[in-house]
């Protein structure tokens, strides 16, 4: 079982990495696992506390409810939806070919 | 050795609101690309979602038809991943609170009995854009479909057998359509299925399961039908080879079909299998739902298709056939519905849909109540046949006018000259008029002379000929053998 | 000008006495005077600011009403969506990015006549306490040039304290208004969670994210809430005006409230790293509040300890969510030296994103990744409830909670890059309330030898600033720290 004062490693690092899609240098995963150890030793206090009857807070707000009616607003123009696009293919976002199925 | 077909079914059902679920843009096919987008849906900086109440109550709608339990809060999570095609970088979905949960559907198996099948739930979500590979060097993505809200319906791995998988697939999708919450339209991929397959096989008391495998991309029943039975063969062949090819050691797959070569091949094991990372949404808020708003919710639920079929064998006695046929959308089942119920005879109506309603419905590619004939029109027609005021045969004439009028049956038929005559007393003295100028082939007749049936046959032309075709033959036959007795 | 509260310049500019591009003008002037030293602002908005003053000119001139902010010059932090200029939230990733819509905020000001000159410099996406984190450059503290502004929205405060405009907005999520108000010497409010539409605010923390008005006065910064606040059906988290109205926050603010009891925090006086100058000038603010009749009541948080570690698990792993959209692909950097998509996105966001953004992705990732979900997120979630008990439980017995804003006065520059770690630890007063969703203000109260401004907080409960712009008014009210801002 996983515990916050479980030390953070390399691996832990690179593989954290990965699922961000962050490319790190050696340096950079030495350092970053320096830093971030640091962080999750002083984070580890959190275990000390008893929190078995406490139920988690999402949100601070005693909202719920916030629906939209199904009504059609304006889009916006497809000039405007690609106006930011590193690269564009016509009416399309142009990207990179994916390299087998990455999809969920 | 024993070899159980193990299949849990996951469908995805695109809901027919007029905008996406966290944005107002439309929701629609035949646009151009990334023009029904906004901020919300291009996930751009800054934006926000706003669930969309009538994706929510669709959504309710049909997991009641389903008999799942709802529960009165609900939640939204993120569910984290990176595909071209999903612009926030996670989707937005439900993890352990979905909108409902523990339903079931009845399917028919191979035998043609009736399952219950387990729904173990069904949550709502967003749909993600379309990424499409044209053979260059790059993808194209188009994010017209991203936030189409998308109702996951999950099984219990109930289903035994290809065919009940299909129908399944067929009984959900009549549902869906039935409720009015979405088109499900296959081809358009408004509904998809994906099936996950494995076998539970025992030999010499041991018991092994091979890995679950999860097929994509099919887009047509017979699909559905053709990947479960491949991979019934497949899994149990990989087996034999080797014993340790089993979920324990593998893991769970997904398996894309290739509608070409009719095999499902490999996409992802389970070294590649994501973490999403889910965790609560927070910029939505719980949707609490009291019993008042399910009870208004409940009443949206309308008849189902199974209930129709049965209704429809039981009450107006049409064969198990028809009314499958009868039933094939709602649109057609309520068309005979409301004839029978403005006095139309079941059987006669059920002919008139089927035999010539639905063809054209077919042929012009649309609904039966655009085709251009009234249940007014369709409920006459069916009344004015069993009435003899027409011919079985002249119906058809009668219903190819009624397409292109607002006319009643009736007029048309008279217009036409189409009215039968059916009157005895009339006809009965037409007919005493032509035996009395026929009285030589009258005596052969009653004689049985062998030339008697062409005889009668010429009466009976003459009877026609003079009746100009309006005669009811039934009643002519009748009138006509009575007197020649 | 330039000594004029936001409010006496929209009163001049609304009877005639000033035009709106004599402002605007002024504005200009005092920017390329100081920016080049203080370096507050990543964009100018000439054109469009200076329309914007012709108008409100032609609609005074002409009779035509006008807004509550009519004319006056106003600075946004730039994580707040324009679609004039770019917003790059201080980040390479968004260098060049140009919206195609505007925030409600910015809405909001358009239509109460504000003039929006510029976007101001700020952590990156909004992740740090000194403005150092900016990719760009650093902003200066204009009180002393080589000490940092603080932040993230130290851009926003620098302009302010620069005298460059009347008011700014900021963003909040762990302290990033108030922290940076102190550090330079204004007024900085972070109002209740849900209390203003975070529509068009780039997201880091989204449950803990507020915008707030960074100004001179109490009263101005009460003023330009008056114009942000309320309802925004595209926010979800917005709250309603039937659960919560818009206040009329000006009307009563010069009312001192009588018998006032403040709240002072018992595990607060224990801290270690509290500079003693500012311990002095906070408790010089309470002896001033005694005078005017209020009592001190010692009051407890008994979990506030652990509110940095909470904040630093709830944050992040929403922010690895909300930062998850800059992948390079359908807008932001790019990377160009690579074809495979996989590795689009790993080099556009190690490209475009700098140490302390990739640092947060990365603890955020952690903590929800699978197996750590349980221990780690869940676990601050449970404890962000016992937090938030804390200080409902003190309101309960007090009418307002007083401490300092910050540990400390302005940092030099560097001091803390080092350790990430040490950066955090300074949050330690501001950080609760932003968890709890409580509104707060920090106003100043002080000056130090090093001639440095030092900060007062004050938390009331949700959704009652009105009470909390009185409170903050009566102890403004005592001092002239407001006419105090550097000569620069």
């Amino acid at each position: 079982m996983i515990k916050m004062s479980t030390p953070l490693t390399k691996e832990d690092v690179l593989k954290v990495a990965a699922l961000s899609r962050l490319s790190l240098s050696e340096n950079e995963v030495t350092e970053m696992t320096a830093q971030l150890g640091a962080i999750l030793k002083y984070v580890a206090q959190l275990e000390t506390l008893d929190t078995d009857n406490v139920t988690p807070l999402a949100h601070c707000l005693p909202i719920h409810n916030a629906l939209r009616e199904d009504v059609v607003k304006p889009s916006l123009s497809n000039e405007q939806a690609l106006s930011n696009a590193p690269q564009i293919d016509e009416h399309y976002f142009a990207v990179p070919k994916v390299l087998g199925e990455g999809s969920a | 050795m024993e070899v159980k077909l193990v299949v849990g079914m996951e469908i995805h059902v695109q809901l027919a609101t007029a905008t996406k679920i966290f944005c107002g843009c439309k929701v629609g096919y035949e646009d151009l690309p990334n023009t029904n987008v906004c901020p919300v849906c291009l996930g751009l900086p800054g934006a926000l979602p706003v669930m969309n109440k009538k994706a929510y109550e669709y959504s309710v709608r049909t997991a009641m038809a389903l008999n799942c339990q709802i529960p009165s809060f609900t939640k939204w999570d993120r569910k984290c991943y990176y595909y071209p095609d999903l612009p926030k970088g996670y989707q937005i979905s439900q993890y352990d609170l979905p909108m409902s949960e523990n339903g079931t559907i009845e399917v028919a198996d191979v035998n043609g009995k009736q399952k219950s099948i387990r729904i173990l739930r069904a949550h709502l979500e967003e749909d993600a854009g379309k990424n499409m590979h044209d053979g260059t060097r790059h993808s194209q993505v188009d994010l017209n479909r991203a936030g189409t809200p998308l109702l996951e319906i999950v099984t219990e791995p109930d289903l035994r057998s290809a065919t009940e998988c299909k129908n399944l697939a067929t009984e959900l999708q009549k549902i869906v359509q039935f409720l009015g919450v979405s088109e499900a339209n296959m081809q358009k991929g408004q509904i998809r299925f994906e099936p996950n397959i494995n076998l539970i096989i025992t030999e010499d008391g041991q018991t092994y399961k091979t890995p679950i495998i999860e097929v994509k991309n099919l887009n047509s029943f017979r699909a559905i039908e053709g990947a479960v039975e491949y991979e019934s063969w497949r899994q149990l062949e990989a087996w034999k080879k080797d014993h340790n090819y089993t979920m324990e050691k593998c893991g769970k797959e997904n398996r894309g079909w290739d509608a070409n070569k009719n095999e499902t091949v490999f996409q992802r094991g389970k070294e590649d299998a994501h973490d999403y990372r889910y965790f609560p949404d927070p910029d939505l808020v719980p949707v609490e739902i009291d019993d008042a708003w399910k009870a208004s919710i409940r009443e949206t639920v309308t008849e189902l298709p199974r209930s129709y079929q049965e209704r429809f064998i039981t009450q107006y006695k049409l064969s198990a056939y028809d009314a499958a046929v009868l039933t094939g959308d709602k649109i057609t089942a309520q068309f005979l519905d409301d004839a029978v119920k403005a006095g139309a005879s079941p059987k006669r109506t059920a002919n008139i849909i089927t035999q010539f309603g639905l063809k054209v419905a077919n042929e012009k590619e649309c609904t039966l109540d655009q085709i251009g004939v009234s249940v007014t029109q369709i409920t006459e027609l069916a009344k004015i046949i069993d009435d003899g005021l027409i011919s079985a045969s002249a119906s058809q004439t009668v219903f190819e006018k009624m397409l292109n009028s607002d006319q009643s049956a009736q007029a048309i038929a008279k217009e036409n000259n189409l009215v039968q005559n059916s009157d005895s007393g009339a006809l009965e003295d037409l007919l005493d008029a032509i035996l009395a100028t026929n009285n030589e082939s009258v005596e052969k007749i009653k004689r049985g002379d062998k030339m008697a049936k062409k005889l009668r046959g010429f009466l009976m032309g003459e009877a026609m000929k003079q009746t100009k075709g309006q005669a009811n033959p039934q009643v002519l036959n009748k009138l006509l053998s009575e007197k020649l007795k | 000008m330039d000594n004029l509260t936001l409010i006496q310049l929209r009163d001049k500019i609304a009877t005639g006495d000033i035009s709106a591009m004599d402002a605007l003008n002024h504005t200009f002037d005092r920017i390329d005077s100081v920016d080049p030293t203080v370096k507050a602002y990543i964009s100018i908005h000439r054109e469009e600011a200076t329309s914007q003053a012709i108008y409100i000119d032609e609609q005074i001139n002409s009779g035509q009403p006008v807004g509550m902010l009519a004319g006056v010059p106003i600075a946004l932090k730039d994580n707040m969506i324009t679609h004039f200029g770019r917003t790059t939230c201080g980040s390479k990733m968004l260098e060049n990015f140009s919206a195609p819509y505007d925030a409600h905020v910015v809405e909001k000001l358009k239509a109460a006549g504000a003039v929006i000159v510029g976007k101001c410099n700020m952590d990156e996406f909004a992740m740090g306490s000194s403005n150092e984190n900016s990719a760009f450059f650093a902003t200066h503290n204009p009180w002393d040039t080589t000490r940092v502004p603080g932040g993230s929205s130290g851009g926003s405060a620098a302009a302010v304290a620069a005298k460059t405009v009347w008011g700014a907005l900021g963003s909040d999520t762990g302290g990033s208004i108030r922290q940076p108000a102190s550090f330079c010497g204004v007024v900085g409010l972070k109002p209740t969670y849900g209390r203003v539409s975070r529509y068009g605010l780039v997201a880091y923390g989204s449950s803990l994210d507020q915008i707030g008005p960074l100004t001179k006065t109490v009263s101005d910064a009460a003023l330009m809430l008056q114009v942000i606040a309320g309802h925004d059906s595209r926010d979800s988290t917005s709250i309603d005006e039937k659960d919560a109205q818009v206040d009329d926050y000006l009307c009563d603010i010069e009312k001192p409230i009588n018998g006032l009891k403040i709240g002072i925090v018992k595990e607060f006086m224990a801290s270690e790293g509290l500079d003693p100058q500012v311990a002095q000038a906070n408790q010089a603010a309470l002896d001033q509040y005694k005078k005017m009749g209020a009592e001190i009541i010692e009051i407890s948080l008994p979990h506030i300890q652990y509110a940095i570690a909470t904040y630093y698990l709830v944050a992040t792993a929403e922010a690895s969510g909300n930062l998850a959209r800059y992948d390079g692909i359908h807008y932001g950097h790019r990377t160009t030296n690579t074809e495979n998509v996989l590795d689009v996105y790993s080099a556009s966001r190690s490209e475009g994103f700098g140490s302390e953004v990739k640092r947060r992705i990365m603890l955020g990732t952690y903590a929800l990744s699978s197996g750590y979900y349980d221990a780690f997120y869940l676990k601050a979630l449970k404890v962000r409830h016992l937090i938030r008990q804390d200080i409902d439980n003190a309101l309960k017995l007090v009418d307002c909670i007083i401490s300092p804003t910050a540990p400390e006065t302005a940092f030099a520059m560097g001091a803390k890059t080092n350790d990430p770690l040490t950066m955090y630890l300074s949050d330690i007063f501001t950080i609760g309330v932003n968890l709890g969703g409580h509104p707060a203000i920090s106003i100043p109260c002080g000056i130090s030898k090093e001639n440095l401004p030092i900060g007062l907080q004050i938390i009331t409960p949700a959704f009652t600033e009105a009470k909390l712009f009185r409170i903050a008014r009566m102890f403004e009210s005592t001092n002239d720290f407001a006419t105090k801002l550097p000569q620069l």
